[in-house]
């Protein structure tokens, strides 16, 4: 390799600066938190309901995310349909949706006075200021993330390796779980790992919906919001759990994703 | 037997074929690339449904467009080995070939599927990824895979092209004697008309969506139906104007300047071919023996050298190819460059209408 020239120096600086301040707050928030504190905040009760109501709801609303997002998004990559190009860009649209107004939507939509707010309470199901709430908004802001990974996943797969599928005698559907999941597994699990990041950390749609009641609707970030005019130590501690579960989750998933790409490129 | 008979159209193109292939029997579609071959494949295996058409397999109908019948692919049993294989990436070799297996227990699977390989002689990649095998290893465990669905037909999409020249040639072998053992009526599709003659009991040459002759790969070479069927099995072609001449013989005026002489009857616009191995090269001022006797100055292009033989290059009116023994190119001091007369017998000319 020759020297480095002034462009790629620009270019190393450009990402330097980017890295430095992407990554300041976070050093931070680890900075200012000694140990000690973090243990005591960890002790205190509401913090711990907080933390696992967050890791419940976000578990429960990924779960349904890909139980429903994975065949549609599988049907959006493989076929073709009119008004196809539109119904990509609905399903995209909570991604530039502002929190605030994704919790409007979400009230007017499903709220007492919302369109199916009759049709909820005639089957007894209530969502605002209910745990089951806090999982429609996670459901509502994360889905489009998973959708869209997932997606470009299956789009990216041979469409040769279906047909083989389906002319050695496997149908759509075993076409679907044997051939096309499996071999699109990298992709999803990102697609996952986006999805519930952006899960544990939602919060304007779900203090409009759901409220901010401790034990019930209030997640962790909620929780460090209520916190910081109060007991900014305590927000921090928190906040440093919450960072580390997120990250811990990331690069878990990022190993399953990597393993399955580094075994298929190994063997 | 399997027979097939279907139209499509689609933006700008127009397929329309029937074919009827017997049990145990080849035939090779050969034609140039956008021809059809591969919507003719996938029409017959179901991932291609024609505007009409009908399609059977023995007493099975796979498709009957009058009566809306439509089997889907994996209801067909009818093994389809792709261009470039298509083999699953994500699971071992052993998983590929048991993929059409519908076995519940795990070891029958694998035992069956080993089998198969062993038959291959690859018994010893079994456990490993398709992307660690080579381009022939790829090609037996497609074939062993589509074999373990243990089909009613067979159809093959370009089955040597993904492999080296060194290969081909034991690859050719191998599936021609696998070809035989199964059975059942096979398709097959290759742009390379030798590769149809090698595989195919009998050809057809498609193009245009259409197949425009049909016979045994030596019927078509010898007496193609038009000048393109006589240019795809390897003759030159030159295009003329023929006409009757007083000796019975049909003279004709190469477009472009120069003669011909053959002993087919034509009038009119035609191409006559010729193959390359019936011209010879001589000297300029070597005697014209007689007027059965073709004969085109011209200019060599290139030599390439074929084994024994070399492949000559000509430039004339319209370009010439002509092969000759190699000992007989270097007692001519063939050079790129050199004026030469290329001379063959007017038997050896075919006329055909354009």
């Amino acid at each position: 390799m020759s020297r480095p020239t002034g462009f790629v120096a620009l270019l190393g600086l450009a990402l330097a600066a980017s890295l430095a301040f992407l990554v300041l707050p976070v050093v931070a928030i680890f900075f200012n938190t000694n140990p000690a504190q973090l243990v005591s905040s960890l002790g205190d009760p509401s913090a711990a309901v907080a933390l696992r109501l967050s890791l419940e709801t976000t578990a429960i609303a990924i779960g349904i995310i890909v139980a429903v997002g994975t065949p549609a998004a599988y049907l959006l990559a493989t076929r073709a349909f009119p008004g196809k190009a539109v119904v990509v860009t609905l399903v995209e649209l909570p991604l530039v949706l502002p929190p605030a107004v994704a919790g409007i939507g979400l009230l007017a939509a499903l709220g007492p006075q919302g369109i199916l707010g009759g049709a909820l309470r005639d089957a007894h199901i209530q969502l605002v200021l209910q745990t089951a709430g806090v999982v429609t908004a996670l459901v509502f802001v994360a889905a489009p993330f998973y959708i869209r990974q997932a997606q470009s996943a299956f789009a990216a797969l041979d469409p040769r390796w279906l047909e083989a599928a389906r002319t050695l005698g496997a149908g759509p559907a075993r076409t679907f779980a044997a051939v096309a999941l499996p071999a699109a597994r990298a992709g999803i699990l990102a697609g996952l790992a986006l999805a519930w990041g952006r899960a544990l950390g939602e919060f304007g749609a779900t203090l409009m919906f759901a409220g901010s009641f401790r034990g019930i609707t209030q997640t962790a970030p909620l929780a460090i919001y209520d916190r910081f005019s109060t007991d900014f130590p305590g927000a921090l501690a928190l906040s440093a759990t919450l960072l580390a579960v997120s990250a811990a989750l990331l690069i878990a998933i990022k190993a399953l994703a990597g393993a399955s790409l580094l075994g298929r490129a190994a063997r | 037997m399997l027979r097939a008979e279907a139209s499509h159209r689609w933006a700008g193109f127009e397929l329309d074929i029937a074919l009827e292939v017997p049990e145990g029997r080849c035939l090779a579609l050969a034609g140039p690339s956008g021809a059809g071959k591969t919507s003719v494949l996938r029409i017959i295996a179901g991932l291609l449904a024609p505007s009409s058409g009908r399609v059977s397999c023995g007493q099975a109908v796979w498709l009957d467009t009058a009566r809306g019948v439509s089997c889907p692919p994996e209801q067909r049993r009818c093994g389809y080995v792709f261009q470039d294989y298509a083999l699953f990436e994500h699971l071992a070799v052993w998983r590929n070939v048991a993929f059409p297996v519908r076995k519940r227990r795990r070891s029958e699977r694998r035992a069956g599927a080993l089998e198969l390989l062993d038959r291959f002689g690859i018994g010893g990649l079994a456990d490993a990824r398709p992307s660690a095998l080579s381009g022939g290893e790829r090609q037996r465990v497609a074939l062993a895979r589509t074999l373990a669905l243990r089909p009613r037909a067979l159809l093959l999409d370009e089955p040597l092209s993904a492999l080296d020249r060194r290969t081909r040639s034991s690859a050719a072998r191998e599936l021609g004697a696998l070809l035989r053992d199964a059975g059942v009526p096979t398709v097959l599709v290759t742009h390379d008309f030798a590769e149809a003659a090698l595989l195919g009991d009998r050809v057809g040459v498609i193009d245009g969506g259409r197949v425009v002759q049909r016979g045994t790969a030596s019927e078509l070479a010898g007496a193609p139906a038009s000048a393109f069927v006589a240019d795809f099995a390897g003759a030159v072609v030159l295009t003329g104007i023929a006409h009757a001449a007083a000796d019975g013989t049909t003279r004709i005026e190469i477009d472009g300047g120069g003669s011909i002489t053959a002993i087919d009857s034509g009038r009119g616009p035609v191409a006559a071919t010729v193959f390359p191995w019936e011209i010879a090269i001589q000297p300029l001022d070597a005697p014209s023996r007689s007027s059965a006797q073709n004969r085109i100055e011209a200019e060599v292009v290139s030599i390439t050298a074929l084994g024994q033989r070399v492949r000559v290059a000509l430039a004339a009116p319209q370009a010439l190819v002509a092969e000759v023994t190699e000992r007989g190119a270097r007692e001519l001091g063939l050079h790129p460059g050199m004026r030469v007369a290329a001379t063959w017998k007017a038997t050896a000319t075919r006329v055909v209408r354009r």
